[in-house]
């Protein structure tokens, strides 16, 4: 297998005349999960529409030499005519393969995602938002293309869901070798699951600082990425990317939060 | 599939059970023209019961079927064609924001257009065959179906395109599971409108334009001062209208929009 590189050179992004992308550049690898973090507005999803060929930059120059691509939006954007069943396997209806054949791959993916049977006969408007968000995830997985892009895969789900699903993506990321692109506002999450994070800033959307993760995937365990994650919060450059030390918000004039007296009467 | 045999199910009866509300208000309506009836005297407005009689009997002499399907043989053709037309040429115009913004006005001047100078004209191109009111129907149901069609063309989803776009569907594909299902929510009830002015406008142009047909027969009664007979041939072309469109369209409707909201139930 040749080495396939994803690469973003010196790109730019207007939407009419305000600039969100000034000056990007980045390079993934075939295999390589890259994750890109940054605060709310910073042009992350605008960039990974960019790359998945939805929107045309302005300027500069993108080498994306990956055919089979699936992207999963920030929203779930799920067909509402379809059940959940016809929506996962809306990507292998486009590759015209058997009905059969596309519902059983769609119904052991859904499965092992934590969809009943009975959930996959739904209509997603009779699905929770954080199962819409896994048939979403499903739909991407099940056409296992080589490159994923995940725009806040994980965000509608729970604490327990996140970690079975963070597995699960490993799964499928070391059996395909996938070259994965996520945007994520967990730092956790990042270090956990990416070969290298991607720090973003706003006002332009530009790239403050790269951090490789060396460590294997099969060394990462609880304990090194909560270290890796507080080392990671004290970096001064993702301080400043979060605006952590209230650049535009002064933290001593926030309310304090109200103890919450407990659901119970 | 035993769970989407009970769905359907489900469906059915509670349309059927619908139905029950629909015939309720129908006979209190009856109720109060027996008594307008009781009050005004047969001559001048003969009760529901006379009416039935006078049904009957025109059913007996073997009238009333044939006039009937002379009138509805008429009201389809120019009702198919004026679906055909402006279901395409609808969605031609929403394709194109141009197009959509220069039929806009015509729509708006089209439907405000009086069937009855539509008729006159078609009397003096046509003569008196079938083809005047074939014609004044379609012209008449062309608007209608053709502002269902660019509307719903024009709503579409940039979001589910994005969706087509990266799982690659082919352009029937993307025709058949992504346009359409959205075409037909807003196509079905412009259709539905379309036939109940089709029946309307096939009386209107028969009662001036043709020697048979219900339009025609009504002509006779009136220059017989046949109240009741008047009176039976409007309930035959309402029960007519009733029948097709909740016993055809609406469960056909029902069925196409399974996947919506239940908020008008
Ligand atoms: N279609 C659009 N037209 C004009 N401006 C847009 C459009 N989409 C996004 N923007 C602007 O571009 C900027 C970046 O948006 P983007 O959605 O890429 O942010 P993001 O980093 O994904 O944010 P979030 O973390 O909240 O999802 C924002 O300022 C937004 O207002
Ligand atoms: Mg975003």
């Amino acid at each position: 297998m040749s080495m396939k590189q994803l690469k973003v050179d010196n790109l730019f992004h207007k939407y009419g005349i305000v600039e969100v992308l000034n000056n990007i550049s980045l390079s993934v690898s075939s295999g390589q999960t890259l994750a890109l973090v940054g605060p709310s507005g910073c042009g992350k999803s605008t960039l990974l529409h960019i790359i998945a060929g939805l929107l045309t930059h302005s300027e500069g120059h993108l080498e994306q030499p990956f055919e089979q691509l699936a992207c999963m939006f920030q929203s779930p954007r799920l067909l509402p005519w379809k059940t959940a069943l016809d929506n996962i396997a809306l990507g292998l209806k486009a590759r015209k393969i058997s009905r059969l054949e596309r519902q059983q791959r769609a119904i052991e993916l859904a499965g092992q995602l934590g969809l009943t049977r009975d959930d996959l006969d739904k209509y997603p408007h009779e699905l929770s938002g954080g199962m819409q968000s896994r048939v979403a995830l499903a739909r991407a997985l099940l056409v296992s293309p080589e490159l994923l892009l995940l725009d806040e895969p994980f965000s509608a789900l729970d604490i327990g869901l996140k970690l079975e699903l963070y597995q699960l993506l490993r799964r499928h990321v070391e059996e395909h070798g996938t070259t994965v692109i996520m945007i994520t506002h967990d730092l956790m999450e990042a270090v956990r699951l990416a070969d290298s994070i991607l720090m973003m800033a706003p006002e332009p959307g530009r790239i403050l600082a790269e951090f490789p993760m060396a460590q294997p995937h099969a060394l990462r365990d609880d304990n090194w990425i909560y270290r890796t994650s507080v080392e990671l919060m004290q970096q001064p450059l993702v301080r400043l990317g979060f605006q952590l030390d209230g650049v535009g918000i002064n933290h001593e004039d926030m309310p304090q939060p109200v103890a919450h007296g407990g659901c119970a009467p | 599939m035993f769970n989407y045999f009970l769905r359907s199910l489900s469906a059915t009866l509670s349309y059927l059970w619908s139905g029950w509300g629909a015939i309720a208000s129908l006979l209190l309506f009856c109720a109060a023209w027996e008594l307008a009836g009781l009050y005004y005297g047969s001559l001048i407005l003969p009760g529901p019961v006379e009416t039935l009689k006078q049904l009957g009997t025109l059913f007996d002499q073997g009238e009333l079927l044939p006039e009937l399907l002379i009138s509805a043989r008429r009201a389809l053709y120019g009702l198919l064609l004026a679906l055909a037309a402006g279901t395409f040429l609808g969605m031609l115009a929403g394709f194109s924001v141009t197009a959509s913004i220069l039929s806009r006005p015509l729509v708006t001047l089209f439907l405000g257009m009086p069937p009855i100078a539509w008729l006159v004209l078609a009397m003096l191109w046509f003569g008196l065959g079938d083809a005047t009111p074939v014609f004044t129907v379609f012209i008449a149901c062309l608007p209608i179906v053709f502002a269902g069609a660019m509307q719903g063309t024009r709503t579409l989803d940039n979001q589910l395109k994005a969706v087509a776009d990266v799982y690659g569907l082919p352009p029937l594909m993307r025709l058949t599971d992504v346009y359409l299902p959205h075409l037909a929510s807003y196509v079905f009830p412009a259709w539905i409108t379309a036939l109940g002015t089709s029946w309307k406008v096939v009386v209107m142009a028969e009662l001036l334009s043709s020697s048979d047909g219900v339009g025609a027969a009504l002509a006779v009664t009136r220059a017989q001062l046949d109240t009741s007979g008047t009176l039976a041939w409007v309930v035959a072309v309402l029960a007519a209208l009733l029948a097709t469109e909740y016993l055809l369209l609406e469960p056909i409707k029902r069925h196409v929009e399974r996947w919506r909201q239940e908020e008008n139930a």
